[in-house]
């Protein structure tokens, strides 16, 4: 553990606690963040000099693909992916390689580079955990967790059939501590089971083959138990007809399926200090809005649909999204959705792979690149970039690329700096197809983001939504020492230079972690103990036994037997359950 | 009996005018483990003495050591890439990368190249007087590599998992080809005097491949564009494609062919519009 750390005179964003480029010293023992260290401390202390630059929370990416089944099908299936991108090995550094879907060490150096301190694998397949856990377990730096997807279990759609909600709660909360992760994800409700099958869905009352449960009745059921386990975080939806022109239509529709259902976080955990309420008050978390939002019929007439549905989130508190932006380049695209990656497959040729991961779920792994000369890419990015300036409280919104979906992780300095200069956004425009302006808003918005809007999309508001601000996302007394360094004098930022903007936040000048410095100027100089989360949720034992026994009972047809099915605690780095619900 | 005769027009060489400085490396040991040797460039010897020179490291294994380890390093490098010729005097097929990514110049080997000799080269020459392994000239874009010997297989092709090969400069071959040769390939020239085996030019999107010689199998499949010339038989002529004419007298950008040819085009195993031309000497191919 590390000892002290005092980063001195810098301008802090900490949007938790309404602190807006202020100039404070912030002081860190024993790897949590303290109000002052005594006179004997600081001479121990390390000390950063951060005068005139610009200091902000560790950062946090709620929604990315890092471990698992499909990043490493990603893997395997690109070889090309690795040979041009590598990293070599140092005394204290592994070696690593891979642009889009790096190995496991050089994507936590990477974050770390850029300044992040923590990220959600943002989708683990039940009889995959084991392995994702494996990866997460590898990856050096980073503190992480994972959403368990089940927007097309056999055991939920089975229950939500019958109308057994409370085996249905049971089982939830038993599969998150079988499987050691942290939130529900749900990906193309009901409709992923119909492509075992060789289908799709595509509206929200169709029901499934076998199971006849329709997406309506997956999404309520999900966010409804999700407030009754009382979770950390809103489930995190990826709407069905994904990538379909005309999908934002079902999008939005969906979204007002869990208006009403009362959030209720229920969380034995201390609070770090923040001077607004940590509590979650959404209900549900829709994940790459901008891929879910073309409107027109087809690939010829698609424009964006963005407009409406950020109308709607506009209007509604109960609604958070991240925004999954295509920054342009190389991508490797990988879902749970399966349908969605045949449909790109036979859109582009290109290599592919699809998975039913019996019972449980499916997947599909497809290389792709977004070119500025072709019309409907220019449009994604347009799109990505609305996603986040047409919603008007930054509080409802999160930046990510879905990486490596709309383009790999290490292209955030480039999304940042579109959000906050509207002379690059120009600058992009005169590059790229016309289809981006002609077919989108964003070229009318001439909003920039501040330094504090940045701090909350990256940092303050990830953390908040899952549920993560005891500890994630603040510079509060009791927070973790995670803060981000970047060389920028917010008293002389000039939002027209961005190639300056590019350049800090590609390496930020020093992220630290726990209170020691990981990363300076983009160098990897320590690596500290990583953690990982997962929610321990408690139920009556009774609702357990019952709902054990329906499993058992189905785990006749399953290839592995019962007793190997979880995931002991030895596969996880630095475990840290998150007791929820209270009941011991 | 390859019937189709070939004649070259102004094959660009991409010979440097003006004088050169010559650098020999003259190999001092038997080597066990490969060398990595991306290094030996003109572009990375430009401007260095032979001390410098004998500095450079390279990679075998796990480890790096400096050049002079392995050579001995005689003459100084000219001012710039394209003044700086290399001469490898001894037989280098336990070298690989040898002029990789080069821009300019020329590098001589008198004897035989390691595996992806002249990878993605942009520019200059390279001369390989005995035979070439593996991956000559994978994704070159520019300049010529001169083999005068065999080559081994993928020579032009896209590297694994990519789409895209060659897409300019010119490969020549003074003997045969194995398998893969062009895969990928999107411009530029591949010319081979002798024969080549499966996979000639699999999923070809341009330029062009002339065999003097004959193919295995599976010419030209899954191709969508650019063109194949076959002088010799074809052993087993792959399905997706479509008889379109005879043709004598073929010219095709620099190069002209002269003798009797079947046309074709395909793949249509995979597109509707499969836009790749294969041209089969007549003679060599009766049954076709």
């Amino acid at each position: 553990m590390a000892g002290t750390i005092a980063i001195k005179n810098g301008y802090v964003f900490d949007p938790l606690n309404e602190i807006n480029g202020e100039v404070m010293d912030i002081f860190v023992r024993d790897g949590k963040v303290v109000k002052e260290l005594s006179a004997a401390e600081m001479k121990e202390s390390k000390v950063i000099d951060a005068s005139g630059m610009t200091v902000m929370p560790g950062g946090v990416d709620s929604h990315s693909h890092v471990a698992g089944a499909k990043v490493n099908a990603g893997r395997m299936m690109r070889p090309e992916d690795h040979y041009k991108a590598n990293l070599q090995k140092t005394s204290l550094t592994h070696a690593g390689s891979g642009y889009t879907v790096p190995s496991v060490y050089k994507q936590g150096y990477d974050y770390a580079a850029m300044g992040y301190t923590t990220v959600f694998e943002a989708a683990v397949p039940p009889l995959e955990a084991r392995h994702t856990h494996e990866e997460m377990c590898a990856t050096p730096l980073l503190d992480m967790g994972g959403y368990l997807v089940l927007g097309n279990n056999f055991f939920l759609m089975r229950y939500f059939r019958d109308g057994d909600m409370e085996k249905a709660a049971a089982y939830v909360a038993w599969m998150m501590k079988t499987h050691k992760t942290y939130g529900i994800k749900c990906v193309n409700p009901a409709g992923v089971e119909n492509w075992a099958w060789g289908k799709n869905i595509s509206t929200l009352d169709e029901t499934n083959i076998h199971f006849e449960i329709t997406p309506r009745e997956v999404i309520k059921g999900l966010t409804e138990i999700n407030e009754t386990l009382g979770m950390p975080m809103p489930v995190h939806l990826h709407a069905n007809n994904l990538g379909h022109p005309g999908c934002y239509a079902i999008t939005k529709d969906s979204l007002k399926i869990p208006d009403g259902v009362k959030t209720k976080q229920n969380m034995d955990v201390e609070w770090a200090e923040t001077k607004m309420d940590p509590s979650r008050d959404r209900s549900v978390y829709l994940t790459h809005l901008m891929f879910n939002s073309f409107a027109g019929t087809t690939w010829a007439d698609c424009e964006s649909g963005v407009k409406d549905i950020a109308d709607y989130v506009n209007n509604r508190d109960h609604v958070v999204i991240d925004s999954g932006c295509t920054p342009f380049g190389e991508a490797t695209v990988m879902t749970g959705d399966g349908p969605a990656i045949h449909d790109l497959y036979t859109l582009t040729g290109n290599k592919w792979s699809n998975t039913d991961v019996e019972m449980e779920c499916g997947s599909g792994v497809l290389p792709f690149t977004y070119l500025k000369s072709n019309p409907v890419h220019s449009l994604q990015w347009a799109m990505g970039l609305e996603c986040l300036l047409l919603i008007n409280d930054p509080w409802k919104t999160i930046m990510t690329t879905d990486s490596p979906n709309g383009g790999p992780f290490t292209k955030y300095p480039e999304v940042m700096t579109w959000l906050m200069s509207e002379a690059f956004r120009k600058q992009t425009f005169s590059e790229c197809h016309k289809w981006a302006n002609d077919r989108s808003e964003l070229g009318s918005v001439n909003r920039e983001l501040s330094l504090y809007d940045l701090a909350i999309l990256t940092r303050a508001n990830p953390a908040k939504t899952i549920g993560m601000i005891h500890r994630k996302g603040s510079l509060g007394v009791g927070a973790d020492g995670d803060v981000t360094v970047y060389n920028i004098n917010p008293q002389q930022l000039d939002a027209n230079n961005y190639e300056a903007l590019l350049q800090t936040f590609r390496k930020a000048e020093y992220t630290v972690k726990d209170g020691e410095i990981v990363a300076a100027k983009g160098e990897i100089v320590s690596l500290p103990e990583k953690r990982t989360y997962y929610s321990e949720v408690h139920v009556e034992n009774e609702r357990e036994k019952e709902m054990l026994a329906d499993v058992k009972e189905w785990f006749r047809y399953y290839t592995l037997g019962f007793a190997n099915y979880p995931t002991p605690e030895k596969y996880l780095a630095n475990p840290i359950p998150i007791q929820v619900n209270g009941e011991r | 009996m390859t019937e189709g005769v070939l004649i070259h027009k102004n094959t660009d060489t991409g010979k440097s005018v003006g004088e050169m400085e010559e650098v020999t490396l003259i190999p001092k040991k038997e080597i066990d483990i490969k060398l990595e040797a991306d290094v030996i460039t003109p572009d990375s010897f430009a401007g260095k003495t032979s001390e410098e020179i004998g500095a450079l490291s390279i990679w075998q294994g796990p480890k790096t050591y400096p050049l002079s380890d392995f050579f001995e390093v005689i003459g100084n490098a000219g001012s710039s890439a394209s003044e700086t010729l290399i001469r490898i005097k001894g037989d280098a097929m336990r070298i690989k990368r040898i002029g990789e990514g080069m821009s300019a110049g020329k590098i001589e080997i008198e004897g035989s190249a390691g595996m992806h000799v002249g990878t993605g080269m942009k520019g200059g020459e390279i001369v390989v007087y005995g035979d070439a392994d593996s991956w000559a000239g994978m994704e070159i874009l520019g300049g010529l590599l001169h083999i005068k010997g065999n080559a081994g297989d993928h020579v032009g092709c896209a590297y694994r998992g990519k789409w895209h090969g060659m897409k300019g400069g010119c490969i020549v071959i003074e003997g045969s080809a194995r398998h893969q040769l062009g895969g990928g390939m999107d411009g530029g020239e591949i010319l081979v005097e002798g024969n080549v085996e499966g996979f000639c030019g699999i999923r070809q999107n341009g330029g062009l491949i002339v065999v003097k010689g004959g193919a295995l199998r599976t010419v030209g499949v899954e191709m969508a564009g650019g063109t194949i010339v076959i002088g010799g038989k074809i052993q087993r002529f792959s399905p997706g494609f479509e008889f379109v004419s005879m043709e004598n007298r073929v010219t095709l950008g620099e190069t002209e062919i002269i003798g009797e040819f079947k046309k074709f085009t395909g793949d249509y195993a995979i597109s509707k519009r499969a836009k790749g031309a294969l041209y089969v000497s007549a003679d060599a191919n009766p049954e076709l």
